[in-house]
């Protein structure tokens, strides 16, 4: 024990004498642990908040009975099902305004609730009775009442009722209200009806379904994962793979790290098995050493990860409340397995960083002959097997995209990709550099390529982690710029009108349209309307559209049979969102049947349009028959068209003599700045973790040279010997780092529009359900090359500037003793 | 709740269908005589009672229920019980409402006895809809899928013949019952006391049934016969104070006599008994609090509480001293309200079978 403290006492030694390296390798370890868990954390929180989405009384957790057409049914189904041995529960759900503000409303039913459903004040519990008996309570999430600014047990106003004194219920997610089923029916004016029933897990004989409701529900099975999560699937996966990559490449900082600080304790090493230290007792301090490092960088790593977290989580929740509408709470709580997880990883990523050095001190020869040419044939095997793993990886990848039909096979399709660029890199550059030896003429040229072909082995890991995250980059920045480009053009054509007007009411709705005809200014008035349904088992939407020229000029078709805007004027043709009709196999000419008020509404499919950031299917037809098939929809919506000097007046006016606030008159520009706000938070995100990969493989290099630097004196001090001087020496080196750096920078360029390619045509089709066209952005890419250069010259200043200033003794001492 | 208060049932006045309303209810029973604070009806002694409007619902009233139990056996002799039970708890005094907001809560328990094996279930419902409820006239009493509904041709006030259903995950039975006498009203001419204060209920029953039907446990069905028991009670007040539970007994004798016997445990010790003995031929017979003995003889520990499921039973002025054994000592209800209740045979100065129920241990 005595001799492993002592052992263990001379190992910490070195880091005392090089606090630099301590300094990487902790770095390393920190940013790898950092990023990492930052990112778990921000997976953790939003999943969390799914599952309390899922939770709610029937998310898809739960097995229902919905109806088969229409989005309600009687309940008297309810009664008849109860009657012949079902365990069901009956929930109404629909829309309330609180304040202008629109709440998703749930009645549900308490006493018959399955428990597993839970959240429902329950049977046994005390506030089962004030519950359900008048005035009842509504149910909310500590967020939504302080959304509404109300304390608990106020009694806001909506649909011209008081509604329920606000209860809080910690469980429940921000932006549901929960009531008694009697006071949600009255409020949504729904008297005996329902919009589903729970089926609770008792089981018991039961009539068939069919002999009790007909044709009139039908049963959706319970899912194990939520709508939620599979709409945010790819949104996480996202992080995950950045989070992932940060990881690897963190790691490469550790492994150079190790690698160095083990080629500079070699003598050490020696020492001390010469001195009688066992190999088996060195290894087991080597990596008790290690794991107490990991340990510290661990708890560091685990501290930046929760301030990582913190930080990006506003631009987290904002992305997925706009992209997919999902509730994520604004403040982290993390579970303590985060931690442990966070402490573990770190640890794990340090041995597996590790492993070559510690393999290598076990089998470390007491007296090693120097082998001067051995590294050249180790070299060559070695390029040889990665080159061949890199052909596997790159046939994987075509594999993945040719069978492949799922978000996962997407980002199989970009890992293999990558992976193979990566293992391939030192083959690539191991060629470009013996083509410059063969034009070389003059010794010192000769010399330059030939040493660069040397380094490469211990410079390629870190190489790879630049080109991985330069490709990254690349394709990641293309991908958002694509996607900007397309969705200003997209905003342009879906925002035409140019004042939105949203009326409290539809009785309020007549009164403005009145008053509108009698304004000179106002060109057209165009009424909107929308009506939620389902097709082959999802939500969608139905739009409105007037007949009028601002749709037909302005709408974003993708593709349309020529006259669609006439076809869809008698009210039996319908225009599909590019994701509906991706998910659905949709093409023009096709026919759905989509459940409306009175039956069955057979449209025929005449042209596909871009919805692009919209979670949910939907369809467009004519306004006129939208009102005919779904009576029941509010008709507050309107658009206007107004010369464009007159707006201001206009909407001042307007909200002078409807008492309409900011949420509901808006003019063309305001949405558009929204819109537009929304979606560059959304890619904020994903903006820092690039920023953040790059950095960490600036480092990764930063510290591979030091490593190099180091242990390649001896090939240096001959080279010096001979009259070339520290100087000169220095600006080859600097030379030789920046031409592998150019060529590594080079081939990521074309691999990251590979990248961007994959992003666009593969991974976000599966991802959200729609294709952007591919640009390419040349001052982009002149710009991220720029970037990775200048990384790679801020990683070979400090080596070089040592060289530079090296003693001259230092390098005599070289061929004093020769390792 | 969870077993923490005193539970439902015959005796439990006013019983606490829904917990942390108990204890309101508790505190507000020593209102005084006359109509309870709460605005539910009081139970006075001297009702008339009228049929078969009486076998219908009385929402004015905080607590109601239909109770039948039967005491059945297969060809083979094999003993058999069965439990049907629908309970009636109003959350809010006042004329019932429509639709969802009527203020009635109905639950309803199930359950089959074997020596081997005793399966339950439970089932909730809100009155106003049509998931549950009682009509009086023609008599139906349903929750779910489980009913009792009076068949043709009609036999008079006796409550006879009737259908009576239920089913679990692993149990059912269809029962028909047929009474050729008529009904008996416990107590005093049906207000029956439950403690030597105000304590009380409106109670009839009609122990005369005979039993014929199917009964099913884990998909195997039997055809069985034997006696059945109807227990109607209602009230308003709950449980005194310091009553903890209830030890109640249905007894068919061999011989033909009806017992029907209670005691409500007191903190104190001084437990409240009370009992109908009815003759064969119809003569009935008050039994009061000192006419009873009742004296657990063996424990049963089920979920960590020690039920008394073997008793001595003496009634000297009756001249009867029998020990009661049960058909399965593990008939526990382990429902929401758990209780003990489950068919016992009996032997001594008398012969017989029954069903005992135990609640509050």
């Amino acid at each position: 024990m005595k001799r492993a403290l002592w052992t263990l006492a001379v190992l910490l030694s070195h880091w005392r004498r090089h606090p630099m390296q301590l300094a990487t390798l902790l770095i390393g370890l920190i940013s790898a642990t950092a990023l990492w868990s930052g990112v778990q954390a921000l997976n953790q929180q939003a999943r969390n908040s799914y599952d309390r989405a899922a939770a709610t009384f029937g998310g898809t957790r739960t097995a229902m009975l919905v109806a088969n057409s229409g989005v309600s049914f009687p309940q008297q189904l309810f009664v008849d099902l109860r009657r012949a041995g079902w365990p069901v529960s009956p929930v109404i759900e629909g829309r309330i305004q609180i304040e202008g503000r629109s709440f998703r409303l749930l009645g549900i039913e308490p006493v018959t609730l399955p428990a597993e459903v839970g959240n429902a004040p329950t049977i046994g519990k005390a506030d089962l009775q004030s519950f359900m008996t008048p005035p009842g309570e509504m149910l909310v999430a500590p967020e939504t009442l302080s959304d509404l600014k109300l304390a608990e047990g106020a009694r806001p106003q909506a649909n011209n009722a008081l509604l329920p004194p606000l209860r809080v219920q910690p469980n429940l997610v921000p932006g549901v209200l929960v009531v008694d089923i009697g006071i949600a029916q009255n409020l949504l004016k729904m008297p005996d009806q329902l919009s589903r029933l729970l089926i609770g897990k008792t089981t018991s004989k039961r009539a068939s379904l069919e002999s009790i409701a007909g044709d009139k529900l039908r049963l959706i099975e319970p899912d194990a994962e939520t709508d939620l999560e599979r709409l945010t699937d790819s949104f996480h996966l996202n992080l995950t793979a950045f989070g992932l990559l940060s990881f690897v490449v963190g790691l490469f900082i550790v492994n150079s790290a190790i690698g160095l600080a083990f080629e500079q304790r070699l003598p050490v090493l020696r020492t001390l098995r010469a001195c009688g230290v066992s190999a088996r007792m060195l290894n087991v301090v080597l990596v008790a050493e290690l794991v107490s490092l990991a340990l510290v960088a661990g708890l560091l790593g685990l501290a930046c990860g929760y301030f990582i977290a913190a930080a990006l989580l506003p631009d987290v929740a904002a992305s997925l409340r706009g992209l997919y509408g999902a509730q994520i709470p604004g403040h982290l709580t993390l579970k303590p397995q985060w931690w442990f997880a966070g402490i573990a990883i770190s640890i794990l990523g340090a041995l597996a960083a590790a492993a070559a050095s510690l393999a290598k001190a076990l089998r470390l020869p007491l007296l090693a002959a120097a082998q001067p040419y051995a590294w050249q044939q180790a070299q060559r095997r070695w390029l040889t097997y990665q080159s061949a793993l890199a052909l596997a990886a790159f046939a994987a990848a075509g594999g993945f995209l040719w069978f492949g039909d799922s978000l996962i096979s997407g980002f199989a399709v970009l890992a293999a990709l990558m992976l193979g660029a990566a293992l391939i890199l030192p083959t690539f550059l191991e060629f470009m550099l013996s083509l410059g030896q063969r034009y070389a003429r003059q010794p010192v040229g000769i010399w330059f390529w030939a040493d660069s072909r040397q380094q490469l082995s211990g410079l390629s890991l870190a190489l790879m982690a630049l080109l991985l995250a330069l490709a990254v980059n690349v394709g990641v920045s293309t991908m958002v710029e694509s996607f900007s480009r397309t969705f200003l053009v997209w905003l342009d054509g879906r925002l035409a009108a140019d004042v939105y007007v949203n009326a409290a009411n539809d009785a309020q709705a007549t009164e403005i349209k009145a008053w509108l005809r009698e304004r000179p200014e106002v060109e057209a008035i165009l009424p909107g309307g929308r009506a939620d349904t389902q097709l082959a088992g999802a939500p969608i939407e139905v739009l409105g559209l007037p007949d009028h020229a601002t749709y037909r000029d302005n709408w974003p078709l993708l593709q349309s049979t020529e006259d669609a805007w006439n076809r869809l004027r008698p009210g039996d043709a319908a225009l599909v969102s590019e994701q509906l009709a991706r998910r659905l196999h949709l093409s023009v000419g096709d026919r759905i049947e989509v459940p409306a008020s009175g039956g069955n509404w057979t449209l025929n499919v005449v042209g596909i349009y871009a919805d692009y950031g919209n979670p949910k299917g939907q369809i467009a037809v004519n306004f006129a028959a939208l009102t005919r098939r779904y009576p029941e929809i509010p008709l507050t919506r309107m658009g206007l068209r107004v010369a464009s000097e007159k707006i201001p007046t206009l909407i001042s006016a307007l909200q002078e003599k409807f008492a309409l606030d900011d949420r509901n008159v808006a003019d063309q520009a305001t949405m558009k700045a929204e819109s537009t706000r929304i979606f560059n938070r959304t890619f904020a995100v994903t903006a820092a973790l690039n920023a953040f990969t790059l950095g960490v493989a600036g480092i990764a290099l930063l510290t591979s040279l030091l490593t190099l630097a180091n242990s390649r004196l001896p090939q240096l001090a001959p080279l010096w010997a001979l009259g070339i001087t520290r100087r000169r020496l220095a600006v080859i080196e600097l030379l030789k780092t920046m031409s592998v750096a150019l060529i590594t920078t080079i081939f990521a360029l074309p691999l990251g529009l590979l990248v961007a390619w994959c992003l666009l045509a593969v991974v976000n089709v599966k991802a959200f359900g729609w294709r952007l066209p591919f640009h390419v952005f040349p001052t982009q890419l002149l710009w991220l090359a720029g970037v990775a250069m200048a990384a790679a010259l801020a990683a070979a200043a400090l080596p070089v500037i040592r060289l530079a200033r090296m003693q001259p003794a230092s390098l005599i001492r070289i061929f004093a003793n020769e390792r | 709740m969870n077993g923490s208060g005193p539970i439902t049932r015959r005796g439990f006045v006013g019983g606490a269908l829904l917990a942390g309303f108990g204890g309101k209810a508790l505190a507000q029973g020593f209102a005084g005589l006359g109509e309870s604070a709460d605005g539910f009806a009081p139970v006075v002694p001297g009702r008339t009672f009228a049929f078969p409007a009486d076998h219908g619902p009385h929402p004015e009233f905080r607590i109601e229920w239909w109770y039948v139990t039967a005491n059945l056996a297969d060809a083979n002799g094999v003993a058999y019980g069965a439990q049907w039970t629908l309970f009636r708890q109003a959350i809010a005094a006042g004329g019932p409402q429509e639709g969802w907001a009527n203020q009635q809560i109905w639950m309803g328990h199930a359950a089959v006895t074997r020596a081997d094996a005793h399966r339950f279930s439970q089932t909730f419902a809100r009155g106003g809809v049509g998931q549950a409820g009682v009509e009086a006239e023609p008599f139906h009493a349903w929750i779910d899928a489980w009913e009792m509904r009076r068949l043709v041709p009609v036999n008079g006030e006796n409550i006879a013949p009737l259908e009576l259903k239920a089913s679990g995950a692993d149990f059912s039975y269809a029962l028909r019952l047929d009474a050729d006498r008529p009904l008996v009203l416990q107590g005093d001419g049906g207000y029956s006391r439950k403690s030597l204060r105000e304590q009380a209920s409106y109670y009839y029953s009609q122990p005369h049934y005979t039993a014929k039907g199917i009964l099913t446990i884990d998909d195997r069905p039997v055809d069985v016969t034997g006696m059945a028991w109807l227990d109607r009670e209602w009230s308003s007040q709950p449980l005194a104070s310091d009553q903890s539970g209830w030890d109640w007994l249905s007894l068919h004798f061999n011989a033909g006599d009806k017992l029907m016997l209670y005691r409500m445990r007191q903190a104190d010790g001084q437990h409240y008994g009370s009992g109908k003995w009815i003759a064969p031929d119809g003569k009935t017979d008050l039994l009061a609090s000192a006419d009873i003995m009742m004296t657990p003889l063996t424990f049963t520990e089920i979920e960590k509480r020690k039920i008394p499921t073997t008793w001595r039973i003496a009634i000297p002025r009756m001249a009867l001293s029998i020990e009661c054994t049960p058909l399965n000592a593990r008939s526990w209800m382990g429902t929401s309200f758990p209780y003990w209740e489950g068919p016992i045979r009996f032997a001594g100065s008398h012969t017989g079978v029954g069903y005992l129920e135990m609640t509050g241990y």
